[in-house]
């Protein structure tokens, strides 16, 4: 018998708006449970970043309840998100690697926020630069990397940690399909690792090389269930021809 | 910035030695006049002026209130107005008066004078007691007023150093606001983001401290070497001692706490914004 799925994230009703506009995210709720692969597809401008933000815990929501680990992170000390954050790992769409720093500095910073040693750092590092197969680049600048490389740092980055719960948006966006297939299995083999995984794209092609996956859908800020990836428990996206 | 913060430094510096010194210089002053009377002997006739001297010297030198006595030496009275009368024959002319010189146990209060007074009275009807803080309480007025004048302008100079470790710590924060958010996202909790700008103003805090202690400290010497060379016991009585310039010392310590201080709530402040 399998072991119940453990809830990690749970919206309810939520919405958000930025200043006076109108919201761009209006009565979302899901469930996400742990060790699933979720995709979050919709059309640009559909709110999919914004829901990220939401589930990243970089925003508020401007109304509705979020819980994340067990806790209303909503009204939850400001003081105590940080503890959160460190058990989610983020890849940003625009990787947002820090300039000054090189390649293993980048990929050493959340051990660092983590209070890591720096006698310990070394070698989780070098196992993770050589993971994305960028052991060679370890001394270079951000600058100086290419766009896949860059996405790479940001995906190692993101993952040495060993976290609950990896959110990327758009990982794919910058690279070719090579490219995005191989960090595709890159996110395949995290998830396998216990790893919730949680991947924004319109590319609705990537969609169906993860046949394990689940689907949500925003339009205009709403989000569609056509897989029925929200229900309780959600159903699994049916498979679909795959280029594995 | 740390240039900033030596310029500051070093004003302060010489503002505090200036303090410092006019402290020392009041406190001197004080200390030397409070318990100091001058009887002048103002008789034209050297024989009666003479025996007035006399007459005086011997009540004041039994007097329990006197402490110290010295009859200043006719040669060093004329020496003393030489540069208003002249020197020479002309000035055996001059009746100048007989000086004694005082210094009683305690301070030289009106009781003390007046007793004093009455009790030459008799044997010296032409004796006249001045207390020699009299005569320079104004000068020890403007003193203090410099003195209250140089700790308001180090308190304004900390208050403008603290203002451009502020504006220097924002603009910090707005060419690193990536990094900031970055590590905020990362996990990152305030204190950690604070400790890294806290760390970089420390060291641009301690270079620019150092620097300037080192140019205050150089002017503050080269000032009060001029001012010994006027060779005015009231002057050298400004002059700075161990403890002074262990102070003067201590100022880059307080411009580093002003400048991490600031920094850190200044970063805090900001970090606030966010979530």
């Amino acid at each position: 018998m399998n072991a119940p799925e453990t809830e990690i994230v749970q919206f309810d009703n939520v919405g958000l708006r930025y200043g006076t506009d109108r919201e761009v995210l209006s009565n979302v709720s899901f469930t996400l449970f742990s060790g699933r692969f979720y995709f979050l597809t919709g059309a640009s401008g559909a709110g999919k970043t914004s829901l990220l933000k939401l589930l990243y815990l970089a925003q508020r929501p401007s109304r509705g309840a979020i819980r994340m680990f067990g806790s209303d992170v909503i009204t939850l000390p400001r003081e105590r998100l940080p503890a959160y954050r460190r058990r989610m790992g983020v890849v940003f769409q625009d990787f947002r690697l820090v300039e000054h720093m090189s390649t293993f500095e980048n990929v050493a910073l959340p051990l660092r926020v983590a209070g890591v040693r720096e006698a310990d750092l070394d070698g989780p590092v070098r196992d993770m630069l050589d993971w994305v197969g960028l052991s060679h680049r370890a001394d270079a600048r951000p600058a100086t990397l290419s766009g896949g490389e860059q996405q790479r740092v940001a995906i190692a980055r993101a993952v040495i940690g060993r976290p609950d719960m990896l959110v990327a948006d758009e990982p794919t966006g910058n690279v070719d399909p090579e490219m995005a297939l191989k960090l595709l299995r890159l996110f395949e083999a995290l998830n396998r690792l216990g790893t919730t995984v949680v991947v924004a794209t319109h590319d609705v092609h990537l969609l169906r090389k993860v046949p394990e996956s689940l689907i949500m859908r925003l339009d205009k800020g709403t989000l569609a269930d056509p897989t029925g990836a929200l229900r309780y428990p959600p159903r699994r996206v049916a498979a679909g021809p795959t280029d594995r | 910035m740390p240039w900033v913060i030596a310029i500051m430094v070093a004003l302060t510096v010489v503002a505090a030695g200036g303090g410092l010194a006019l402290d020392n210089l009041a406190d001197r002053a004080r200390g030397d006049l409070a318990g100091g009377v001058t009887v002048q002997i103002v008789e034209a006739d050297p024989a009666d002026r003479s025996e007035q001297t006399r007459a005086a010297a011997e009540i004041l030198g039994g007097d329990g209130a006197v402490a110290k006595m010295r009859i200043v030496p006719q040669s060093e009275v004329a020496a003393l107005v030489e540069p208003w009368l002249g020197g020479g024959a002309e000035m055996e002319a001059v009746p100048l008066p007989a000086l004694i010189d005082l210094t009683l146990t305690g301070d030289a209060d009106p009781a003390t004078l007046g007793r004093l007074r009455d009790r030459l009275a008799e044997a010296a009807p032409d004796a006249r007691l001045d207390a020699q803080s009299d005569w320079l309480a104004p000068v020890l007025s403007a003193v203090s007023a410099l003195r209250w004048m140089a700790w308001g302008l180090i308190a304004l100079l900390a208050a403008t150093s603290a203002a451009a470790v502020w504006l220097a710590a924002r603009n910090a924060l707005g060419a690193n606001r990536d990094t900031i958010e970055i590590v905020h996202l990362l996990g990152g909790n305030d204190d950690q983001i604070a400790c890294i700008f806290q760390r970089s103003i420390l060291l641009d805090a301690a270079a620019g401290g150092a620097l300037g202690l080192l140019a205050g400290g150089a002017a503050v010497l080269v000032l009060g070497a001029q001012f010994a060379l006027l060779d005015s016991g009231l002057v050298q009585g400004g002059g700075l001692g161990s403890g002074d310039w262990i102070i003067l010392g201590s100022i880059p310590l307080f411009a580093l706490v002003i400048a991490v201080y600031t920094a850190r709530m200044t970063v805090l402040a900001s970090l606030k914004k966010m979530l």
